[in-house]
């Protein structure tokens, strides 16, 4: 095969090497000398480099790349250890998730758009939901129950996220034990997500007009139990971290962003309370009662990772009062979990029977046995779903990254017409080159760890 | 066409739309101000902008492919959109519109012919604007001390296959922080056989990712955009995706003897 491969022709595009590197790589790669490292053979590539006498060169770290976090590429022009430019690229994870969502029902989106940023996957399914609830015009008559559930699953979900972000962060530069105590205490969290959803992630919990089930019995108290867990979990976490001078020589004054340069990337959540601006949508833009929570917008002035890892750590601190005082709050006051329409509710109550979890069987034998009305109407809700009347809707949530925002279109259709995601670690990963240029190699990876990017919402 | 600037305007028609709820702000004024005034009379023909027809859609029950036999199959229903708000649009909308007026006096354009609607709908202001325009409203919405939105959270792409002659959108959200998480939305329009819309990257550097996805996803081109380049798809990738005529895709599947077919070829009642 030529190295400009004829695209022209139909056979030629059905020989065509797909794994070939395109025209324009080969083309802008001409003259140059590329090095394809396999694995093991380090020695020989050093010499081989050596030999060039050039020290300018193009390394491209990732798609596969142990400390990328995920299928992040990172483009890199080095000049001995400096990095001159940097750049990311992505979408090596994308899946064409908003495109699925237009061929299913809006309460099936809950199912696609969880899947989008996997750390964090009830955020998405908040978000979602609350533009499908502002398109419907119920956001008002959501079940008070059903908000402060989601406040819970949210906070406990951002204290997983920001576990995982200290975990892989502190992996990649080495601590394994901060990866151990962190995956330790986010499993903690896993347990009760599995307890009330089910499912450990791509729970669909969340769903337009409430969540899919009130809490089973029990949760209230593990919940309880997990809480000083967690926090002493984090006790230890922050022993190990806050003042250890190996991080802090890492981290200190490293991937460097000012409020100007958040200002002008959009960049939204630890990185720009880490410029010491206290902009949390839950304070400024309140959505599910989180006005009547009691807590502090955690804020640090050092524009640096060491500030962003103090700030998260804080952050699940804050979180786990919200937690507290959501749990006392279920405790006290039962009710309702779904929107009182029936057109919009989800017939989602499971019970446990002779065959395993199902739908409750109160449901069943009302739909099979008593009402061919109930039947009807359970048949046509979940095989067609609902309609939504036309227009647009944009909801956004403080997710652990920053702001996560969905526009949603209706059409007047039971699906969407159209769901994008506005999802922060897309818009955040644009500063990969204003926190990298002029450091070291080194400092790259600390630098992307702090911003925290998961590619599954990066590339969706 | 700028209905909102005309003077004999009525204010009975003041009330933006049937489902205009302002959640921020003092919007009850503005509702009462419309209700008393209104006198429960139907408005002159021609004094309230019409709602925006978007497409059009057929039979009563959504089957698009298979046999609709209830009889409806004929039902032609047009999509409609909400219609252009009318001052008062309620809350802070009015200062955002007011500060956008007095911003843009002295620049190329004025407000009437750089906004084209304004639209009040579920408690959000979004504005048409004139594609040519859009980098001269993106400025003032930024450097403007009474509008200062700071960021732009993203660009959002809409295809509206049905809508001749403005097919493609594009939807910028925008947030202001020095005036407490306010939001707007302002909305490009761009015809299918002349998909150019300015770049605002020079204004919102953050626009950078989210234009190309917009791009790549719909084949906008953002003129001036620094390197407008396919960013989720591989480059040599032919098509926009998230375009509606663009398939999903997927194969046939069979399971325990029955055969599924891929979800955009099923049996579906949108």
């Amino acid at each position: 095969m030529s190295t400009t491969p004829d695209t022209h022709t139909p056979e030629a595009r059905e020989n065509l090497d797909i794994y070939a590197t395109s025209a324009a790589d080969t083309a802008d790669t001409e003259g140059a000398r590329v090095f394809n490292a396999a694995g093991g053979d380090w020695d020989q590539l050093s010499d081989d480099a050596t030999a060039l006498h050039e020290e300018r060169i193009v390394v491209n770290m990732g798609p596969q790349h142990p400390s990328t976090h995920g299928v992040l590429r990172l483009i890199l022009e080095l000049d001995g250890e400096t990095v001159t430019e940097a750049r990311a690229g992505i979408g090596y994870l994308h899946t064409g998730i908003e495109k699925n969502m237009e061929f299913r029902t809006w309460t099936q989106g809950v199912t696609f758009c969880t899947r989008m940023d996997y750390v964090a996957p009830l955020f998405n399914e908040a978000v979602y939901c609350l533009a499908v609830e502002k398109l419907l015009g119920i956001t008002d008559q959501i079940p008070q129950r059903a908000s402060v559930i989601r406040v819970l699953m949210m906070e406990l979900n951002r204290i997983s996220s920001h576990l995982v972000a200290l975990a892989t962060g502190g992996m990649e530069m080495g601590a394994t034990t901060v990866m151990t105590v962190g995956f330790r205490e986010r499993e903690r969290v896993l347990a009760i997500f599995e307890m009330i959803s089910g499912l450990r992630m791509n729970h669909a919990f969340i769903r337009p007009g409430g969540v899919a089930q009130d809490l089973p019995p029990g949760a209230i108290d593990k919940v309880r139990d997990a809480v000083p867990a967690i926090r002493k979990g984090l006790g230890e976490l922050e022993l190990l971290l806050n003042e250890n001078p190996i991080l802090k020589g890492r981290t200190v004054d490293v991937g460097y962003l000012d409020l100007t340069g958040c200002m002008a990337l959009g960049i939204t959540g630890p990185i720009l309370r880490s410029t010491g601006l206290p902009h949390d949508l839950r304070k400024s833009d309140p959505y599910c009662g989180y006005e009547t929570y009691d807590f502090e917008v955690v804020t640090r002035d050092s524009c640096d990772a060491y500030g962003r890892l103090r700030i998260r750590l804080d952050e699940m601190y804050e979180s786990l009062k919200i937690v507290e005082q959501c749990v006392d709050r279920l405790q006290a006051n039962p009710g309702p979990v779904m929107v009182e329409d029936k057109k919009i509710a989800w017939p989602a109550q499971l019970a446990i029977g002779g065959d395993g979890m199902g739908n409750s069987l109160d449901h069943i034998r009302e739909i099979m046995g008593t009402s061919m009305e109930s039947l009807i109407h359970h048949f046509k809700l979940v095989t067609e779903g609902f309609r939504v009347p036309p227009g647009q809707a944009y909801a956004a949530v403080e997710s652990p990254k920053g702001e996560l925002g969905c526009h949603a279109v209706s059409e007047g259709g039971t699906r969407p017409f159209r769901a994008h995601f506005r999802d922060p670690s897309f818009n955040n990963l644009q500063a990969t080159a204003a926190m990298c240029e002029g450091g070291q190699v080194a400092d790259v990876i600390v630098a992307v760890a702090s911003i925290d990017p998961v590619m599954g919402g990066v590339d969706r | 066409m700028s209905d909102e600037k005309k003077p004999d305007a009525k204010t009975e028609a003041a009330l933006p739309g049937p489902n205009a709820e302002v959640e921020k702000g003092d919007t009850k004024a503005a509702a009462e101000h419309g209700a008393t005034t209104g006198d429960n009379l139907p408005a002159a023909p021609g004094t309230v902008p019409e709602p925006v027809v978007v497409g059009e859609r057929r039979g009563m029950f959504g089957a698009a492919d298979v046999g609709d036999t209830s009889g409806y199959g004929g039902l032609r229903t047009p999509i409609l959109f909400p219609a252009a708000a009318q001052r008062p649009y309620g809350g802070w909308f009015d200062e955002i519109a007011d500060s956008l007026e007095r911003g843009l006096v002295g620049g190329d354009a004025s407000f009437g012919e750089a906004v084209e609607r304004v639209v009040v709908d579920r408690g959000e202001l979004t504005l048409h604007v004139r594609r040519e325009h859009l980098p001269t409203v993106a400025r003032v919405l930024r450097d403007d001390p009474a509008l200062r939105f700071e960021i732009c959270t993203g660009v959002s792409g809409v295809h509206y296959p049905g809508e001749q002659g403005r097919e493609l959108h594009a939807v910028y959200h925008f947030l202001s922080i020095t005036h407490g998480s306010r939001r707007v939305r302002v909305e490009v329009s761009c015809p299918d056989g002349d998909a150019h819309i300015p770049s605002i990257v020079s204004i919102y550097p953050a626009a950078d990712w989210h234009e190309r996805e917009t791009w790549d996803m719909f084949g906008i081109e953002f003129d001036g955009h620094p390197s407008l380049t396919r960013i989720l798809m591989p480059d040599d990738w032919p098509g926009h995706p998230q375009r509606k005529d663009y398939p999903l895709g997927g194969i046939p599947v069979e399971y325990k003897g029955a055969t599924i077919p891929p979800p955009d070829q099923r049996r579906s009642y949108n």
